[in-house]
Order: structure tokens, then C-alpha cells, then sequence
């Protein structure tokens, strides 16, 4: 199952590298990893989106709140949630392709944010899944580069991640 | 009391000395020159030189693990880092505290490839509790004092605390004060269990009609012994002990069924094997305990106390967790059962122990006792007489270790010093100086093998300096023991590579080294050497022990194998009667 695992830790040189390093040595699965500080300068918010049974997704999460530099954790998936990732995504626009590349981007809500007389880059959120369905409602050879932030999320409702 | 400025270097002086560190053992280097200039002016904390970082690491474990305090280390940066990283991950298997102090290049350097830099912090990552790169000597006292919490409180560890040289310096002074306390908010563990937990599993251990206690590392470390003790006698269960939980419960009851596992008794092993309750006291489910996983106990209930939550489900499931520390978990169960009305049933434990007797007579630590060999099981028996059963023994790794383990019935805790987890060939010597060093008045023996004692061979210059009279008994068969049986047994005695054609004459190598040697031959010969060695109080003594190159550790069981599938001792009563 895939579960998002949000994280408030210290913003610490290297907290980064405790928690990809625990991942890669305990061979644990990583689809994405975000992390940027919180509106507290001294915390890090950071989202790992990993799968596995219930016994892994236990482990990771007590082998995470074990690391000292962890503060707390929660896993989304356990609840109520709101999930997005941000994508951008440079298309050929010319022609036929122009228009469809257009009309696509309106369906899936996403604004155009750079054009040329060739190309359109596209900004999109969503949650990841839908992500993946607007790479592959797009003709595979117009795509000339995608980039993903990865996925965050955040408990809905009053309840929260904070110290 | 106005507030002084020092040095970096003397602000480590000073936090190790409010730390109540006795010693430190190190071994010196360009990025750790300040330090050793401090060290120099001081006289509150004795630093023990040894001869290779690798052996500073495993001194100060073996100390930490005979007396509980925490073990203090001082490398240089680059190779004198590298070389304390076996140490490291020895004591981080084991959660032995340990703050090991590396030297780091200055810190405008740091990053460039400078000479000797290595990133210890990155290197230490997967093999420490945790680690700290100081920044700037503001931070040092600061720091020293996480360390030395981390290091010690919920499940132990070492830490490491790189300094990069410039934060040493003895020109730069800063204010120094060490915080009393110090809080960290990302890091709280757990002490009290869960009282609902606790008063569940009260519950079911009085249920069990085959309960089984199985302890371990955790009872040590947690000083729960007492506790441990009290427990298992107001139940009347039987009880096993993991090779890192010896001399938790006294080895000699009648309680004890011995140590469980790969090298486990039959008794031990089939009890675990049946049981339909299995209490699990601070032990952490280890492969070398459970043989296949999938036929582990397969018909108990478990409960599982332990200190730390990752080490509990995480080989095997458990009905009853209780995340807490031994000692006060246990102290609030014997209360509850104490003041209980529900009884554990009498008749049915009256069966179990009888279950158990007819174990116990397969008799699974037989050997040849008329050998004309000297066998490697007698000595330990020997070593075990003459000592009094009261010595503290290190060991090394292999065949020799599980002979310790399995002849010294050990009676109190942190008795018995080895690398489990790990299994690091080495530790032996190096953690019997530091154990003579925590303990000055005591037997230190360190039971070894000839290929193991040559790992780190270099500390019997360490040991002479010192004056540290430690006896060493070497159980030379010739072979990497260990490795020759897993080759005769799995992969039809083609020994490749584990015979030593080459041996130094350990008599003589002791005596350069300014110590005693003593050659054995003959098993005739066995007791009398032991005692003329333990009777040399303050020198180290090699005895370098002659024994049957053919011995092999039983029982055992093989990877892969369930706990009711054990190979036996040829010659013993299980051997022949369950052949
Ligand atoms: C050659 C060789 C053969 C071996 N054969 C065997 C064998 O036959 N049998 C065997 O048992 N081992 C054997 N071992 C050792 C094995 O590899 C493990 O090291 C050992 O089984 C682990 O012991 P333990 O479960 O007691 O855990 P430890 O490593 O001692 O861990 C202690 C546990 O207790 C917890 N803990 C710590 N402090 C506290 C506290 N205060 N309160 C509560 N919990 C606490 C920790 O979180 C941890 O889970 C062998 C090793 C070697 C090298
Ligand atoms: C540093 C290290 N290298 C290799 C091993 C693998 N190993 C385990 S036991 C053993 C043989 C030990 O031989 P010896 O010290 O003579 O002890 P014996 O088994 O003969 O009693 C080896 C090589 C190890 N545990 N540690």
C-alpha cells in the first residue's frame, strides 16, 4: 500500500541524509521525498511517500521516530487528508498539438506559465495520481520535459503536525 | 562564581570531567593536538594510550559493559576515524553507550579533501545512535552534554561528536558553563510501560499453562536483574537467556534452562519451541534466537517488553507489546502478580517442568570427557572452578565464544563482555584491559582463539603499560574454529582457507610484549596453569592452550533450521536417543 509519511524535524545540516540514509540501508522504498523549513525557521517539514505492507510501513515509521533529529511524524494515509504535488511540464505546441495541449491543460486545470511560437510549459497541481493522468492523456512524443516536486500533504481539519 | 573562559579544548576537559569520566582512550593525531595538549594539564581524567584506534573503541565498550558507565573515546580525523568505525558498530549492535571523540580538519577546510579528512558524520550514519559535527566552540559543552544523554538514556548507543580543529583552539576562549540538564525536544524515550499493557500481560503470563521467560541484552543494560531475579522466582517459570542476557538470571538456579538459539540447549530450544506463552524481556528477536521464522513458537502468545518500539514486531509479530524500560515495568508486573488472586495454574507447570527434565536428560552439553586431547569445553570448565565462577570474562568470536558462553554458567550480570551483534573477532583483548581498568581487584579473562587474538594483538603493548593483569586463554586449535565446522558441516569438510599453517609461538610473542606465556598440552596440565596464571595477580599471562582441532560447538542449529531441529552432540543422550 502506498502511504505518505509526513515529518517535522530539526532543521540540521544532514537530517536530510538521516532519513534517506535510513531508507536506502534498511531497503526500504522511497517514491518521493519533499522537504523545505516550516514557518519556524528551527523545523523542517519533510513528505516521503513510500509502499509497503502494514509490518514495513510499522517499521519505517518507529525506525524514523527513533532518529534523533525526527521531532514527530504522522501517516496520512491513516486519515483524512489533502495530498498535492506540483508539476510542470514543457509540451510541443505546434499546430493540431497547440490546441490540444490548450484544451488539455483546461480539463486538467493546470495554467500555461511560459509560451513560445513551439512550446508550452504547463503548471499543474494535484494529487500525484492525477499527475499521471495528464502525462498520459498527452501524445507521448510532444512531452519534451517533466519536472515534479514530489508529493506533500497535510491532515484535513483541525488536527495537525506541530511541536 | 564568575563564569570562566577556555579553550575548546579545555571546555572538553571540563565537560568530561563533570561528566565523571575516569578514563579516556585514545590515540593521538594532528586534528586532536589541542585536545592532547588539554589532556596534558589535567589531571581529573586518565587517558589510556592504546595501540590502534580500533582497540581505543573496544576498550572503552568493554569497560562500559562491565560497569555500566558510559565508555569515552579520542581519535584523530581521517584514519584514526576510519579505524574506530569497527568499534562503533560493535557497541551500536550491542547499545553499548559510548561517546567516541573524533578530530575533524578545521572547519574552512572541511569539504576541500584536506589531508586526513575524512566526513566521519557521514561515514558514522548508519552505525551510531546519532552524531554531531560542532560547529563552533560556543557549542562544544552544549553538545558534550547530548552526547552523553543520548549515549545513555532509552536504548543505549554510541554517538559520536566530530570537532574540527579549529574549534580547539587554545588562542579562542568563549565562556564556558555545562548545562545541569538538557532537554531535547525530538528526543523523549519512553520509560514507564503502558499500565493497561502491563495489567494485560499479568493477565496472560497467569494463564499459561507453558509459559517460557526469555531474556535478554536489555536486562543488563536496563539493570533489571534484580528485578529479572524476583520475577522468574515468584512465577516458578523456566527461564532462558540470550548470549548478550548471561548473568541476568543466575545461570546456576534451577530455573535456568540455559542459553537458547543457534547454540542453545535442547532444553532451552524445544521449551521455546512449545511454550503457549513466551514473555520476552529486553531482548530483541535476533536470527541467531529464532532459526526459521515461520515455525518460531507457533503456538504461543507473546509478549514483549522493550525499551525501544522498532525492536518490537519486527521479525516477529507479538500479542502483548510494552514499550517501556525493564527495570520499572518489571517492578510494577511483580506488584500486580503479587497482590493478585488469579493464580498461575499449578497442575499444568508441574507437567511443563517435567517436560522439561526429560530435556535437560538428553544430556546436550556432553564431550568427551577422557579425551587425550585437551577439550576446549574442559578448560572453560576448569577456568570456571578455579575462578570461582566470579571472574569476568571477555571473549572473541567463534567456536570459543559459545564454549564461554555455554561452560561459565555466569551468576550475575555484566560478567560476561562480548561482541554479539556484530561478532567482532578482536574485541576480546582490548575489552578485557578496559574491563581491568573499570574493575583493578577482579579476574579478568579473556578467552579467545588463535585467530581472533591476532586481530588485535597489538593491545598487549596497551595491557603492559598499564599494568592490567588480564589472563588470556588462547583455545588454539589451529583452525578459524567457527568457519572449519560451518565447512565440515555445510560444505563437506572442504576447508578453504580457515586452517592458520602459520602460528606466531604465542609464549614467546607474550614474553616480548614483557608479559607471562604459558604453553598447555596436556588436559593433566589445564587447572594447574589456570591457577599459577590467576595466581600472577598483576601480570597479563598468554596461556596458549593446545585443544582438539576437531571440536565441535553443540548443539546447533543450522540456518534455516526451526528450534526443534537441532544437531546434538555425538556421544550425548540425544544424540542417540532422538537419532
Ligand atoms: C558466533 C556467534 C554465535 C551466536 N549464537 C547465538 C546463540 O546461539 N544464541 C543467542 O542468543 N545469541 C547468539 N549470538 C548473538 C546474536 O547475534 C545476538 O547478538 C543476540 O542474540 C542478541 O541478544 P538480545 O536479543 O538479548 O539483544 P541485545 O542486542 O542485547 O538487545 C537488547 C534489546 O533490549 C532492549 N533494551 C535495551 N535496554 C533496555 C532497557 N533498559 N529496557 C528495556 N529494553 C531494553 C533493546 O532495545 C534491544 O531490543 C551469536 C553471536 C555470534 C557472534
Ligand atoms: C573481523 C571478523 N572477520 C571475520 C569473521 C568471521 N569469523 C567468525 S568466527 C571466525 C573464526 C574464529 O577463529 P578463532 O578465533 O581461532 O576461534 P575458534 O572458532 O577457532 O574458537 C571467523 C573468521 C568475524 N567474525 N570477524
Amino acid at each position: 500500500m502506498r502511504h505518505i509519511i509526513s515529518i517535522l524535524m530539526e532543521n540540521e545540516s544532514g537530517a536530510l541524509s538521516r532519513v534517506s540514509g535510513l531508507f536506502s540501508a534498511r531497503g526500504y522504498n522511497i517514491e518521493s521525498l519533499t522537504v523545505a523549513p516550516t514557518e519556524d525557521p528551527t523545523l523542517s517539514r519533510m513528505t516521503v511517500v513510500t509502499r509497503g505492507s502494514d509490518r514495513i510501513i510499522e517499521q519505517i515509521t518507529k525506525q524514523l521516530n527513533k532518529l534523533v533529529d525526527v521531532v514527530k511524524l504522522i501517516d496520512l494515509s491513516e486519515s483524512e487528508h489533502i495530498e498535492r504535488e506540483l508539476m510542470m511540464i514543457k509540451v510541443r505546441a505546434e499546430g493540431d498539438a497547440r490546441s490540444e495541449a490548450k484544451r488539455l491543460c483546461e480539463i486538467f486545470r493546470g495554467n500555461i506559465v511560459d509560451v513560445t511560437a513551439s512550446s508550452y510549459i504547463i503548471e499543474v497541481t494535484g494529487a500525484a495520481s492525477k499527475l499521471d493522468a495528464l502525462i498520459a492523456a498527452l501524445d507521448e512524443n510532444s512531452i519534451i520535459e517533466v519536472v515534479r516536486s514530489g508529493t506533500t500533504g497535510i491532515p484535513r481539519g483541525l488536527t495537525g503536525l506541530h511541536v | 562564581m564568575g563564569i570562566v573562559e577556555l579553550s575548546g579544548a579545555e571546555i572538553l576537559m571540563r565537560c568530561l570531567k563533570e561528566e565523571g569520566v575516569e578514563y579516556i582512550f585514545g590515540y593521538p593525531g594532528g586534528a586532536v593536538l589541542h585536545i592532547y595538549d588539554a589532556l596534558f594539564q589535567q589531571d581529573d581524567v586518565k587517558h589510556i594510550l592504546v595501540r590502534h584506534e580500533q582497540g581505543a573503541t573496544h576498550a572503552a565498550d568493554g569497560y562500559a559493559r562491565a560497569t555500566g558507565k558510559p565508555g569515552v573515546v579520542l581519535v584523530t580525523s581521517g584514519p584514526g576515524a576510519t579505524n574506530a568505525v569497527t568499534g562503533i558498530a560493535t557497541a551500536y549492535l550491542d547499545s553499548i553507550p559510548l561517546i567516541v571523540i573524533s578530530g575533524q580538519v578545521p572547519s574552512p577546510v572541511i569539504g576541500s579533501d584536506a589531508f586526513q579528512e575524512v566526513d566521519m558524520v557521514g561515514i558514522t550514519r548508519p552505525c551510531v545512535k546519532h552524531n554531531f559535527l560542532v560547529k563552533d566552540v560556543s557549542e562544544i559543552a552544549e553538545t558534550m552534554k547530548k552526547a552523553f544523554m543520548v549515549a545513555t538514556t532509552g536504548r543505549p548507543g554510541p554517538v559520536v561528536v566530530d570537532i574540527p580543529k579549529d574549534t580547539t583552539d587554545p588562542s579562542i576562549k568563549v565562556p564556558f558553563k555545562y548545562p545541569k540538564q538538557i532537554s531535547m525536544r525530538s528526543y523523549n524515550p519512553v520509560v514507564k510501560g503502558h499500565k493497561g499493557q502491563i495489567k494485560k500481560a499479568v493477565d496472560v503470563i497467569l494463564e499459561a499453562e507453558r509459559p517460557m521467560i526469555y531474556s535478554g541484552g536489555g536486562v543488563v543494560l536496563g539493570n533489571a536483574a534484580k528485578e529479572l531475579t524476583e520475577f522468574t522466582k515468584h512465577l516458578g517459570y523456566p527461564i532462558t537467556n540470550t548470549l548478550m542476557g548471561l548473568g541476568a538470571y543466575p545461570a546456576t538456579d534451577s530455573q535456568f534452562v540455559g542459553m537458547l538459539g543457534m547454540h542453545g540447549t535442547y532444553e532451552a530450544n524445544m521449551a521455546m519451541h512449545e511454550c503457549d506463552v513466551l514473555i520476552a524481556i529486553g531482548a530483541r528477536f535476533d536470527d541467531r534466537v529464532t532459526g526459521k521464522l515461520s515455525e518460531f513458537c507457533p503456538n504461543c502468545k507473546i509478549i514483549h517488553i522493550d525499551v525501544d518500539p522498532s525492536s518490537i514486531s519486527k521479525t516477529v509479530r507479538v500479542d502483548v507489546p510494552i514499550v517501556g524500560e525493564v527495570k520499572p515495568v518489571l517492578a510494577e508486573m511483580i506488584e500486580l502478580l503479587k497482590g493478585s488472586k488469579k493464580k498461575a495454574p499449578a497442575k499444568a507447570i508441574k507437567e511443563w517442568w517435567k517436560q522439561i527434565d526429560e530435556w535437560r536428560r538428553m544430556d546436550c552439553l556432553h564431550y568427551d570427557r577422557g579425551s587425550e586431547l585437551i577439550k576446549p569445553q574442559f578448560v572453560i570448565e576448569t577456568l570456571y572452578e578455579v575462578t570461582g565462577g566470579d571472574a569476568y570474562v571477555t571473549s572473541d568470536v567463534g567456536q570459543h565464544q559459545m564454549w564461554a558462553a555455554q561452560y561459565y554458567p555466569f551468576d550475575k550480570p555484566r560478567r560476561w563482555i562480548n561482541s554479539g551483534g556484530l561478532g567482532t573477532m578482536g574485541f576480546g583483548l582490548p575489552a578485557a584491559i578496559g574491563v581491568k581498568l573499570g574493575y583493578p581487584d577482579s579476574d579478568v579473562v579473556c578467552v579467545t582463539g588463535e585467530a581472533s587474538i591476532q586481530m588485535c594483538l597489538q593491545e598487549l603493548s596497551t595491557a603492559l603499560q598499564y599494568n592490567t593483569g588480564i589472563k588470556i586463554v588462547n583455545l588454539n586449535n589451529r583452525f578459524m574454529g567457527m568457519v572449519r565446522q560451518w565447512q565440515e558441516f555445510s560444505y563437506e569438510s572442504r576447508y578453504s582457507h580457515s586452517y592458520l599453517d602459520t602460528i606466531p609461538d604465542f609464549v614467546k610473542l607474550a614474553e616480548s610484549y614483557g608479559h607471562v606465556g604459558i604453553l598447555v598440552e596436556k588436559p593433566g596440565d589445564v587447572k594447574d596453569a589456570l591457577k599459577e596464571a590467576l595466581k600472577l595477580k598483576d601480570r597479563t599471562v598468554f596461556l596458549d592452550i593446545i585443544t582438539d582441532p576437531t571440536e565441535n560447538v553443540y548443539p546447533m542449529i543450522e540456518a534455516g533450521k526451526a528450534h526443534n531441529e537441532m544437531r546434538l552432540a555425538p556421544g550425548s543422550i540425544g544424540s542417540r536417543e532422538l537419532a
